[in-house]
């Protein structure tokens, strides 16, 4: 390039050499430690700084469709299959292409909503894990008991108790009774034995009455989280680490002996809502990396952060797709080229929108150079003479 | 209580439905109860079905009464010299035919080896656990289960003889295999379903090796010499209908040699092949496009008073013609008329197909390629007995794909071939070791393998060679019928873009997914370049936005809202032209705002 000659503005931006240097420095001691000599050593640097340098994008890259495809592809050929037994014990949590649909269209509440919680230290035996398991897991009436049956002469609800399960859970019968006023009002319960017998406080007591109030019972909450319904716990390396099924990372975090640091769950807007949106960010990512690479994909993390980032930039997770990121493209002929053509020329219509043709999509619809890669840059010179400097030629497409 | 059914009607519950099922069997086998009679017990919806209808499909087995089958091998002997009839097997109720519904409370043995206690009924052979289309398939126990379903895949597509009367016939098209072939190894039930009378293949000498690169990837290496003798050689034929419509006024359609006055005249030489009635000989040769009916309606609109002035005869060409990609010799003329009373013409025109690279070959064992190369005879590798192998097949087919039972079919097809013996291959009847004995004892090695000779060099082949007889189809995916490329060609009226498919000379679509690979290339103006076929350039008012108008008379071009005349050139896609006037019919007005410059 001549000495007139220089970049048109296009926002370009050159990335500053202290980045590259960053970068380096993490390798710097690692290759200061090699047994080579030192030119050698200074060879090396240099041909990493020039591997380093000619791996970055260029400017005008379509990263987003780079990305796009970096991902779909592979899991085109991912299998369909969507169960898969996690932890061992048996844990059926959605994998493979339905849980990558399910992230990407960041679905509020997941298939198989799940969260993996690790102990602190001081608790982290087994006993403490089972215990702090069986109260995490959500208990109901019918869990613990072992039938229920009417009394017809007395008009009468009998719930039998597991003894079994009572006393391993250590559950007081008392506290049972008091769950189930606190959702079932006018029930008197008194306890008899093995067994919880419960009266309506009413002046004619139907059959039906009792039935419903058997129906209701069974649900009665006496014990855990509510959602989670499943708690197992397993040995990872030498640490005791639990697996629910059903999450509920507030009540959760609450529990004594557990390691809230390392918490986390697999629904995304829990998390955004608990821990706060760039928390969602890694989980995304992370859960994208999971599920990929339990179907043997690798896809650079890059692709999955730029994604990340796209769906979480404004503050709370966007699904990509109709009502998320490409339904809010500033572009009208772009957002009528993807879904739902017909609105979107409708309510420009409407409201005399106009497109300024920037985007890729609109180019190629009207058939004009897009501005990405070698379309992204126009040749500007300036003019030889002193006088008028400021004029410059632009080259018309 | 379960529930009783009678061909689907309910009649009634029973306390214990097998006791009933038993008392009804027993009752049908002392011939009380008409052998028609199907009866089963759904244990999952507890009820009894009872069928007596017409329409079910039922099948023959041996009945076995304590571990024992009613038909003996005794029995089978005598069945086999006729001196015993099938109807007093049925009736004695030796065997009995079961419904789908029956079947299900059965339990079938195979073989009579593995008869037990338990055993309800036995097959009447070990080979009908087969249907129709996997029981064509040799030694099909010694494949991977799924060679088997490619295997009668595509043995439906061979081109075969499907028809012994094609010669009355004008079916739109159908390949007729010349010089077909009974495969050597065979199966049981290849007679029943007709093979032996419509064979569909040939068998040839293969042998399993590498070829200069030329058969990687499954393709195949063919002797030029075969081909000449009439390997694979098939004759399509193809119909082509016309019908001479008539219409109100008394007009009618035409058949004649079109006068040159007429509207769409071709030239003289292509009605040449026409008889004075209009209509081709038979045996004349068609090229492309060329016309086989004569043919001349009258116009569908009147022409402009120019050319009514002019004495033209007002009618147009509306001969039949060989659609593209389509030549050959006529075969036969058919003359006949509809129920309306028009005339039909029908020309069945036929072309010799002899296989050339690009056409799909297939063994019984799922084993499908595409011929790769057609080689001199004197070219190809021979053995010591001077026997040069008809295709070569590359030996990276195998392992993967497992399918033993080809390789045991190179060896039986070579001992059928030597001992001029048809060799059964049928599911669990195929004898592998006597097959490998018969072959050591005509002084073959017993694996089939052989040493070949370099046919270029003459040098002896390293390694032995495992060369046979295989029964190989011809599948009808033939490359002269699918070959396609364009550069330029005919583009559709509505959006100037080019058209869609081989026979209409289509474009080659640059889609969706193609598109972003361009731009993830960042070559978004190679992208312009190939999406360019239907650019246009588009004068446009400056001011209102709106497409003007050209007038070529006055030399002028407006605004056809302001009358201005500030307009400006915009280059884009017609396609997009397109939508913006489609737009403008749904009362939408879209504006083109031209860049201020």
């Amino acid at each position: 390039m001549g000495a007139n000659c220089s970049i048109f503005e296009v926002g370009v931006i050159i990335m500053d050499e202290s980045v590259i240097q960053n970068v380096l420095g993490l390798y710097e001691e690692k290759i200061d430690s090699l047994d080579i000599s030192p030119k050698e050593k200074t060879a090396l640097k240099l041909s990493l700084k020039d591997r380093y340098a000619k791996m970055r994008y260029d400017p005008g890259d379509a990263v987003g469709v780079v990305a796009a495809q970096s991902i779909s592809e592979p899991a085109t050929q991912t299998t369909l299959r969507s169960y898969h037994r996690a932890a061992g014990a048996g844990l059926n949590i959605t994998q493979g292409l339905p849980r990558i649909l399910e992230i990407f269209d960041a679905r509020k509440v997941p298939v198989t909503p799940s969260m993996k919680i690790y102990l602190k230290k001081e608790y982290n035996n087994k006993d403490k894990a089972v215990e702090i398991a069986s109260s995490i897991k959500e208990t109901d009436l019918k869990h613990i008991m072992v039938m229920d049956s009417l009394d017809l002469a007395n008009m009468a609800l009998e719930v039998e108790l597991d003894k079994g399960i009572i006393k391993q859970f250590n559950i007081i019968p008392d506290k049972i009774i008091s769950a189930v006023k606190r959702k079932v009002k006018n029930v008197n319960a008194s306890v008899d034995g093995n067994k919880l017998i419960f009266e309506i406080k009413k002046d004619k007591v139907t059959i039906k009455d009792l039935q419903a109030l058997r129906f209701k019972l069974r649900d009665v909450h006496v014990k855990g989280i509510k959602g989670i319904t499943h708690c197992i716990v397993e040995r990872v390396g030498d640490e005791y680490v639990l697996y629910t099924l059903g999450s509920n990372l507030m009540k959760v975090s609450k529990i004594e002996g557990i390691d809230t640091s390392r918490l986390c769950s697999n629904n995304m807007f829990e998390i955004a809502e608990v821990l706060g949106i760039e928390a969602a960010r890694n989980t995304l990512v992370m859960e994208i990396i999971e599920t990929l690479r339990a179907q043997g994909v690798d896809t650079d993390v890059r692709h999955l952060l730029l994604v990340a980032d796209a769906m979480t930039q404004s503050g709370e997770i966007q699904p990509i797709g109709r009502y998320g990121l490409s339904g809010s493209k500033s572009s009208v002929l772009a957002r009528a080229n993807f879904e739902e053509t017909i609105r979107h020329l409708t309510d420009a219509a409407v409201y005399g929108l106009s497109d300024d043709l920037n985007g890729i999509v609109e180019n190629v619809m009207i058939g004009k150079t897009a501005k990405v890669g070698t379309g992204l840059v126009d040749i500007a010179m300036k003019t030889q003479k002193k006088e008028k400097p400021k004029k410059v030629a632009e080259t018309k497409e | 209580m379960s529930e009783v059914y009678v061909n689907g009607y309910f009649v009634g519950e029973h306390d214990s439905p097998l006791e009933l099922i038993k008392a009804l069997l027993e009752k049908r086998r002392k011939n009380q109860l008409p052998s028609t009679m199907n009866v089963a017990y759904h244990e999952d919806k507890d009820e009894v079905q009872v069928n007596i209808d017409a329409g079910r499909v039922r099948r023959p087995l041996i009945v076995v009464e304590n571990g024992k089958p009613l038909m003996t091998e005794e029995m089978e002997s005598k069945l086999e010299k006729r001196e015993m009839s099938w109807d007093e097997v049925l009736k004695k109720n030796i065997v009995e035919y079961l419904d789908a519904d029956e079947e299900e409370n059965a339990y079938i043995a195979v073989s009579r080896k593995e008869v037990t206690p338990e055993h309800t009924h036995i097959e009447l052979d070990s080979s009908l656990i087969l249907g129709v289309a996997a029981s064509v398939l040799v030694f099909p126990e010694k494949n991977r289960g799924d060679r088997l379903n490619y295997g009668s895949r595509m043995a439906v597509q061979a081109i075969g003889i499907p028809l012994q009367n094609f010669l009355q016939r004008d079916d739109t098209t159908y390949n007729v295999l010349v010089y077909p072939q009974v495969p050597l190894v065979k199966t049981d039930s290849m007679e029943a379903v007709g093979l032996e009378s419509h064979p569909s293949g040939h068998n040839l000498v293969v042998a399993v090796s590498t070829f200069y690169g030329y058969n990687v990837e499954d393709a195949l290496i063919i002797n030029k010499a075969s081909l000449d003798r009439g390997l694979g050689r098939s004759v399509a034929y193809r119909s082509f209908v016309t019908e001479f419509r008539r219409y109100w006024g008394g007009q009618e359609d035409m058949a004649c040699i079109p006068d040159p006055s007429v509207k769409g005249y071709r030239s003289e030489e292509d009605y040449d092949m026409l008889d004075e009635q209009g209509i081709i000989e038979v045996e004349s040769s068609v090229p492309e496009q060329g016309v086989i009916v004569g043919k001349i309606s009258p116009l569908r609109f009147l022409g402009i008073s120019k050319e009514i002035k002019m004495g033209l005869q007002n009618f147009r060409d509306n001969s039949l013609t060989i659609s593209s990609g389509n030549s050959g010799i006529v075969e036969k003329v058919i003359l006949t008329s509809d129920a309306e009373g028009n005339k039909i013409v029908s020309a069945v025109v036929r072309d010799t197909k002899t296989p050339e690279v690009g056409d799909k070959m297939a063994t019984r064992h799922g084993q499908k390629g595409v011929i790769g190369l057609v080689v001199p005879e004197e070219d190809m590798p021979f053995t010591a007995d001077g026997i040069v192998p008809d295709i070569i097949v590359n030996p990276h087919a195998i392992p993967s794909r497992m399918t033993v039972g080809q390789l045991l079919e190179i060896i039986a097809g070579k001992v059928g071939a030597l001992a001029a013996k048809r060799i059964n291959g049928t599911v669990f009847k195929g004898e592998e070791e006597k097959i490998r004995a018969a072959l050591k004892y005509m002084g073959f090695r017993d694996d089939g393998k052989e040493t070949l000779y370099n046919g270029v060099t003459g040098e002896k082949m390293e390694a032995p060679i495992l060369t046979g007889i295989t029964y190989y189809y011809r599948l009808y995916h033939l490359v002269s019928k699918k070959i396609h490329a364009r550069s330029k060609g005919p583009v559709a009226l509505m959006t100037k873009q080019p058209t869609e498919g081989r026979s209409k000379e289509g474009g080659l679509r640059l889609g969706e997914m193609e598109k972003d690979c361009f731009i993830a290339h960042g070559a978004p103006i190679t992208l312009k370049e190939r999406f360019g076929s239907d650019k246009v350039s588009i004068p446009v008012c400056k001011d209102c936005g709106v497409i003007a108008i050209e007038d070529h008379i006055k030399n002028r071009t407006y605004c056809p809202l302001c009358k201005n005349d500030v307009i400006v050139n915009v280059e884009m896609s017609y396609a997009f032209k397109l939508m913006l006037d489609e737009l403008r019919s749904l009362l939408i007005y879209p504006q083109i705002v031209p860049e201020s410059s």
